[in-house]
């Protein structure tokens, strides 16, 4: 027989005053397995504390229900009493008689009667309470970034700071992603490359920090604590180990006319290639797709010309298996591919680039060695059209709804880098609004507009069409003069939306974690919990959460990175106890619960039965991964066969609240 | 048809395929069929029957014989591979256990729709098509087929086999034989008289559990209803919860599971319409997320286990509800 | 503890999800926006713990309306379960009114932990509706308990 107490909180006059506690008090000492029932004027108390306590000590208490104030408000304060007394905290039951009854009650009568009511509830379920203790799971010390752009490579920094293993999987053959790429960075100007490679170098040359370069996530399971990630190495046909990076087999390679992604297409690269002069690692990778060796068997020049014989054509790709207590994404963002604007004649014109197109142009390390020409005479451009928010803040299936955030910035930095350079250069930027918050940004764009007298121009453009003379007529209007503007441009910039990379979709599958409709990974509370995904162990770095510029992507990644260390610093993590369970003799093993899991909980196991008829029969039930569970029991209602319950609201606990209440 | 399966059921036993065989054998009476294990050819020569009477489905005993040794060689009729597909789905059987023969099946005939015109004794049936000539003690009855129909192959979902590994005869097509149209009807009475029709329907229950244990769907080790902690198990209280929910319950419970095999209303000894509770989930999962028979693919997920950003919302039920 | 014999007082059991509506109701109390009293109600971890049956035995135990408020979907705390809660209480209920069981008497609505005002007139427009609609009878009564 359980002995429970029950304490009724006045709360002050909160509830006294529309509650006759007394009556509360009286009403649920008569209820089955009650033996004590007493009221106090503030539970919550030092002395209410004690109060409990010595109860549970003197009575011998199995059970306490305190009738009190949300237990969204004081449930734990209760609970680490009843512990502190000697009592499991999950005996402990809330009757919510505060924010549900006395606050919006006005009628003593009809609200203690539902006081009453309330009590009688908790009551009837507390006497169905079990014991319960958290569990433990051990934590592995080495942590994964997927992404070695300057999110994941900050994360990774970070991380190997404090002293723990991490590795990075990153998918091209070099670390450093669309940061590398850039040339200079706003606002301060300083050159991308400057501030990033120095980066790169540390995360190749920390001991604590592995990159799996040219490799890809392919299967993740386990959970917090524990993940097992199998990493695919895809085979760069170059013998990581011997490559020296000197970069003569680049040199020598027969196939020249591959389009160099690094330089988005604007030159041309080998087969066998490295990516730009400061990869890491600086090892050569031959692209299958355009080697005539392996297309054909018939070169293997770069084999011969390799003085330490690196090269091997029969190179498989290969499969690591490692264990994580973490897991960053920092998988990054893309721009949108613009194929289908042609009223901006991207696709019909050389000369109308997106803007990261344009920062391989005017990069010192570009095509045209940093002088700014057009690509399709290699002239100098005198009149640009800068036109913003191409996909971004659209409602057409082509774009996004979403404000891409780095375009009205970048944009002023082009316009800006531009005068600065080509004083004769008339440049004109189109915009819906400039966006600017951010330290020094706003200042930023004056001087674009102020000191270097760049055209800005509240208007979209409409038009963009290519001349015989080469020149291309932009028709825009002007929203505030209401004017229609004609303007002859030699180069058209188009600020393309950004969107997460195309991989992030099966990665979240892979993670069980949640994505937005926009395919960027959803944080586990927008304003509270910005690094974490909602999934356990599982965090978030850079553009792949909502694009973002580097100073925030920077920002968060060593929010992520300190999150993930926060973990990996735990030998073990406690498990919430309200968990999912299965009666494995009940269990049907048909695969409904596990359907409906959205951690990836639940298993399968075949298992061994000794049956009523003493038989022996293998039968395939569910099993519950306690660390992994977060409670929420979608599982116990569509398992047809009731075995699956759930710690702290089973069915028998839920149903005879129920029948309490309706009385 | 017969003798072709007798014929192919000896083969498979003589080459080893299978070591027993599923089937149907004559019950007590006549008009009575049963199903039935056969492990020699000398068994299946004397009690195998396959004919107008033998309505049952086979699947759900399948549950328990996959999981014995050796194989075991299952006719099944087109509904009766719905009902397969859905237990392997669910785990239920080990299908590569089962040797499927898909039958071809014509309208069976529901003896109590004979004896319903006051022929009794019944010693045999004949059925040219047309009319059902009845040899009774009392001397030869007839009368027409389409009248002795069984309700349950009057909604027939088609002859189109879902799964087999052999086919006696030619697969058919699937049909539509307005089986959600009684449903309808019911939808678009007054909500009171919804509620005379169900609740005459449902007081007639005696909780024999028929129903439950023939349906191939309510294949739990432990039936809720039958477990203590499930807080639903009460057999003492004449008008405990579990009394008046049983039906409600249990049409939940196989909701988005249920093949509509119609053997629930087959078995009720009260003639409860018990397959209208069931088919008016199929219907509304047809209506609200897309056409979806349970069993008509083996790796198809539930509509209940599954879900889609812009489904419905509850209130759905008030905005198209007539009345 | 008189309740006024000649008002029928319906009993309403509502179910709210830990994260949204009962923060929702918590909400409601703390800006003092009153509902009446009839109002019970049960936490679950999520609006998807409620099983079709807690709401057909809170019926049979003499409930009047039966209400489940969960997050908005897209918002869920476990991110999935109010879409499986919108499907099985929108077949449930279905079949209730199939039955011939006042539709009125159940009801799913999304209440986040920000909507104290919009949990309160929920609960007073539920209540009220029930309260028209006078007993449950019938979901009691399926089986010819009380003739």
């Amino acid at each position: 027989m359980r002995k429970i107490g029950v304490f009724v909180c006045h709360c002050g006059t909160n509830i006294a005053a529309t509650v006759d506690v007394k009556a509360v008090a009286e009403a649920l000492g008569h209820e089955p397995g009650v033996v004590v029932s007493c009221e106090y004027q503030y539970m919550c108390s030092e002395s209410g504390q004690e109060l409990i306590k010595d109860s549970i000590k003197k009575h011998g208490l199995t059970g306490v229900v305190i009738c009190s104030c949300s237990p969204r408000m004081h449930e734990n304060t209760f609970r680490k009493a009843a512990a502190s007394a000697g009592l499991n905290p999950y005996l402990v039951e809330i009757a919510n008689i505060r924010e549900q009854c006395s606050w919006i009650h006005k009628d003593i009568a009809s609200a203690t009667e539902k006081a009453i009511i309330l009590g009688k509830a908790a009551v009837a379920k507390i006497h169905l309470n079990t014991p319960l203790t958290a569990g433990e799971s051990p934590v592995a010390k080495k942590a994964l970034v997927i992404g070695g752009g300057i999110a994941g490579i900050q994360t990774a920094l970070d991380i190997a700071e404090a002293g723990f293993e991490v590795d990075i999987v990153e998918k091209k053959p070099t670390i450093g992603g669309k940061m590398a790429q850039l040339d200079k960075t706003f606002p301060t100007l300083d050159c991308a490359a400057c501030i990033l490679t120095p980066k790169m170098v540390e995360c190749a040359q920390n001991e604590k920090i592995h990159i799996y370069s040219y490799s890809e996530v392919t299967e993740v399971k386990g959970f917090v604590g524990s993940f097992n990630v199998t990493i695919k190495k895809k085979a760069r046909f170059v013998d990581e180990t011997k490559c020296t990076g000197c970069g003569l087999c680049t040199e020598k390679c027969p196939m020249k006319k591959v389009p160099n992604e690094f330089n988005m297409g604007f030159d041309n690269r080998s087969a066998v290639y490295i990516p730009f002069a400061q990869a890491v690692p600086k090892v050569a990778v031959i692209d299958p797709a355009n080697c005539m060796m392996l297309k054909t068997g018939k070169c293997g020049v770069c084999s011969k010309v390799c003085t330490v014989g690196a090269i091997d054509y029969k190179q498989q790709d290969t499969y690591i298996n490692e264990t994580y207590g973490a897991i960053v994404v920092a998988t990054g963002y893309d721009p949108i591919d613009l194929g289908k604007y042609d009223e901006f004649a991207y696709s019909q014109s050389p000369d109308v680039i997106t803007s990261l197109e344009l920062e391989r142009l005017m990069n010192a390390a570009g095509p045209d060695g940093g002088t700014l020409l057009r690509p399709s005479d290699k002239k100098h451009p005198h009149t640009i059209v800068f036109v913003q928010c191409v996909g971004s803040r659209c409602d057409d299936s082509r774009g996004k709804p979403y404000c891409s955030k780095i375009c009205c910035m970048y944009t002023a930095k082009h316009a800006m880098l531009i005068r600065e350079k080509y004083p004769d250069t008339d440049v004109y930027v189109f915009y819906i609004d400039v966006r600017t918050p951010g330290k020094n940004f706003d200042e930023f764009y004056r001087r674009a507009v102020e000191q270097y007298n760049v055209h800005y121009i509240k208007g979209m453009v409409g038009k963009v069409e290519p001349k015989a003379d080469g020149k291309l007529s932009v028709q825009a209007s002007d929203l505030i003069s209401r004017e229609q503007l004609h303007i002859d441009a030699d180069l058209v910039v188009l600020a393309a939306a950004i969107e997460p990379d195309k991989t992030a979709r099966p990665l979240a599958t892979m993670l069980t974690t949640q994505m937005d409709t926009n395919d960027f990974f959803t944080e586990a509370h927008p304003k509270l919990r910005p690094v974490e995904s909602a999934t356990a162990g599982i965090f978030l770095s850079g553009a792949c959460q909502g694009p973002k510029d580097i100073p925030e992507t920077v920002a968060q990644a060593s929010a992520a990175a300190s999150k993930a260390i926060g973990l990996l610093c735990k030998n073990s993590i406690t498990c919430n106890p309200c968990v999912a369970h299965s009666d494995e003799l009940m269990c049907n093993g048909c695969s409904s619960c596990e359907k409906v899991c959205p951690y990836g909980a639940i298993t399968y196991i075949n298992k061994e039965f000794t049956m009523p008829d003493r038989t022996v029969a293998l039968r395939r039930v569910a099993s519950v991964n306690p660390a992994v569970c977060q409670g929420c029991g979608a599982c116990t209602v569509a398992c047809p066969s009731g075995a699956m319950d759930l710690n702290g609201f089973s069915n028998s606990q839920i149903m005879a609240e129920v029948d309490a209440i309706c009385k | 048809m017969q003798e072709a399966m007798i014929k192919r059921a000896k083969e498979l036993l003589a080459e080893g395929i299978v070591n027993r065989v599923i089937g149907w054998k004559r019950g007590e009476f006549a008009y009575d069929s049963t199903p039935a294990i056969f492990e020699t050819p000398e068994e299946l020569e004397r009690d195998f029957v396959y004919d107008d009477l033998t309505a049952s489905n086979l699947s759900k005993y399948l549950i328990k014989e996959s999981r014995k040794a050796g194989k075991i060689l299952a006719f099944l009729k087109p509904c009766d591979t719905y009902s397969l597909n859905q237990l392997t789905c669910e785990h239920r059987v080990i299908r590569e256990n089962i040797h499927v023969i898909g039958i071809p099946c014509d309208p069976k005939i529901d003896a109590e729709k004979i004896k319903a015109k006051g022929i009794s004794g019944i010693l045999g049936i004949k059925n040219d098509g047309v009319d059902l000539t009845i040899d009774t003690i009392y001397g030869k009855e007839s009368m027409p087929v389409s009248e002795a129909i069984m309700e349950k192959c009057l909604s027939c979902k088609g002859k189109k086999h879902v799964t087999y590994d052999e086919l006696i005869g030619e697969d058919g097509e699937l049909c539509d034989s307005g089986r959600f149209d009684m449903v309808a009807e019911l939808e678009a009475m007054t909500a009171q008289e919804r509620y005379d029709f169900w609740r005459s329907q449902l007081s007639k229950c005696i909780r024999c559990n028929a129903c439950r244990n023939v349906c191939p769907a309510c294949t739990c080790e432990k039936c809720v209803f039958d477990n203590d902690a499930s807080g639903i198990a009460n057999k003492a209280a004449a008008d405990s919860f579990e009394e008046n929910m049983f039906h409600i319950i249990r049409a939940f419970h196989v909701a988005g599971r249920c093949t509509d095999c119609g053997e629930c209303s087959r078995v009720c000894p009260q003639n409860i319409p018990l397959h209208m509770l069931n088919r008016k989930f199929i219907k509304d999962i047809n209506e609200l997320y897309g056409t979806y028979q349970a069993g008509e693919k083996p790796d198809s997920v539930s509509p209940l286990t599954s879900y889609t950003l812009d489904d419905c919302e509850a209130s759905i039920v008030h905005e198209r509800g007539t009345e | 503890m008189q309740v006024n014999q000649k008002e029928f007082e319906p009993v309403i059991a509502a179910f709210c999800c830990n994260w949204c509506s009962y923060a929702g109701a918590d909400l409601s109390g703390t800006n003092r926006l009153s509902y009446p009293s009839n109002v019970k109600i049960i936490r679950v971890p999520c609006s998807c713990r409620v099983n079709p049956m807690f709401i057909l035995r809170a019926f049979q135990r003499g409930a009047d309306g039966v209400i489940i408020c969960g997050c908005h979907p897209g918002d869920c705390h476990y991110t999935s379960g109010n879409y499986f809660t919108r499907r099985r209480m929108t077949l449930l209920f279905s079949m209730l009114d199939y039955l011939g069981i006042e539709r009125d008497r159940t009801r799913v609505e999304w209440v986040s932990a920000a909507e104290g005002a919009k949990f309160a007139a929920t609960m007073n427009d539920f209540t009220e509706t029930v309260r028209k609609l006078g007993p449950n009878r019938r979901l009691e009564d399926l089986r010819c308990r009380k003739q």
